[in-house]
């Protein structure tokens, strides 16, 4: 898998263990060998700049809505996506992006809410659900095991 | 920023889940026709939602979803020339369509035929 095109598709910044777990996730995922891009709307992209203001951590860092219409008008495509939800919102971006990507599909839901929300997923994908808002440490043990299988 | 931000447009309902915006849209409209996720209208708005996509016509108006990921789904129609040619093409393209009065019944969920989108002709 080494190599494979990797888009981390974040929504909303509402919650916010969504730009700590963005920020770990891209990192890892780079340091195991993946061409990571994470896509973002600009609230989302400016917590993540100014967190990682020289690209430490994130290397590619792109417009949701313009990576969307670039997957639609076959642009660009990627191999596997980690989709962050939190709201009604960010599922139906992520079923949108399940529909016109050949990405295997991750969704990273989260929040107050986040079982529920995992329930109403109707799209084929790996779920990580934590009912968390601001800890994002069990998110993260869930997340490291889902690497270990990508890996393996 | 797409087109539609740009453009004179009503809002029926906003800060909605996606699955209420498809019900007012089938419940509101002369014509219901459905759609895939990135389906194009207008100039570059590619409609973002969970398939199947409900499009209506009310007179010359397209009555349409619009998700933002920090606003949720909202219901918004636009009614100028251009939604006149949204609404020629949904009807010539069409393969199934649901009119006020079929797509109240119960056969209506089974037989929708989401509209050929971009997304579609891409993964082929």
């Amino acid at each position: 898998m080494t190599g494979a095109k990797v888009l981390l598709m974040m929504g909303c910044p509402e919650i916010p263990i969504q730009t700590s777990i963005a920020l770990y996730l891209s990192h890892k995922l780079t340091k195991l060998g993946f061409d990571v891009t994470v896509a973002g709307t600009a609230a989302a992209s400016k917590l993540l700049k100014v967190s990682d203001f020289d690209g430490y951590y994130v290397k590619k860092l792109v417009d949701l809505d313009k990576t969307i219409v670039d997957v639609i008008e076959k642009r660009t495509d990627f191999d596997m996506c980690f989709a962050f939800m939190h709201n009604d919102a960010g599922m139906t971006y992520a079923t949108t992006m399940s529909s016109i990507s050949q990405a295997r599909m991750y969704s990273i839901v989260f929040g107050r809410n986040a079982e529920a929300l995992a329930e109403s997923i109707e799209f084929d994908c790996e779920k990580i659900v934590a009912q968390d808002a601001h800890n994002p440490t069990r998110l993260k043990n869930k997340l490291d095991k889902v690497m270990e299988e990508i890996v393996k | 920023m797409s087109c539609i931000e740009q453009m004179k447009y009503t809002i029926h309902l906003q800060r909605i889940s996606f699955k209420e915006a498809r019900e007012y849209i089938e419940k509101n409209s002369d014509e219901v026709y459905y759609v895939s996720p990135g389906y194009k209208i207008f100039k570059d708005y590619y409609i973002i939602g969970i398939p199947p996509i409900a499009v209506g016509a009310k007179g010359n108006a397209l009555v349409f979803p619009y998700t933002k990921p920090c606003h949720g789904s909202f219901v918004l129609s636009i009614d100028n020339e251009d939604s006149i040619k949204e609404i020629n093409r949904l009807r010539e393209t069409g393969k199934e369509k649901a009119t006020t009065t079929v797509k109240k019944s119960k056969s209506t969920e089974s037989s929708r035929s989401p509209l050929t989108s971009y997304g579609d002709m891409w993964k082929k």
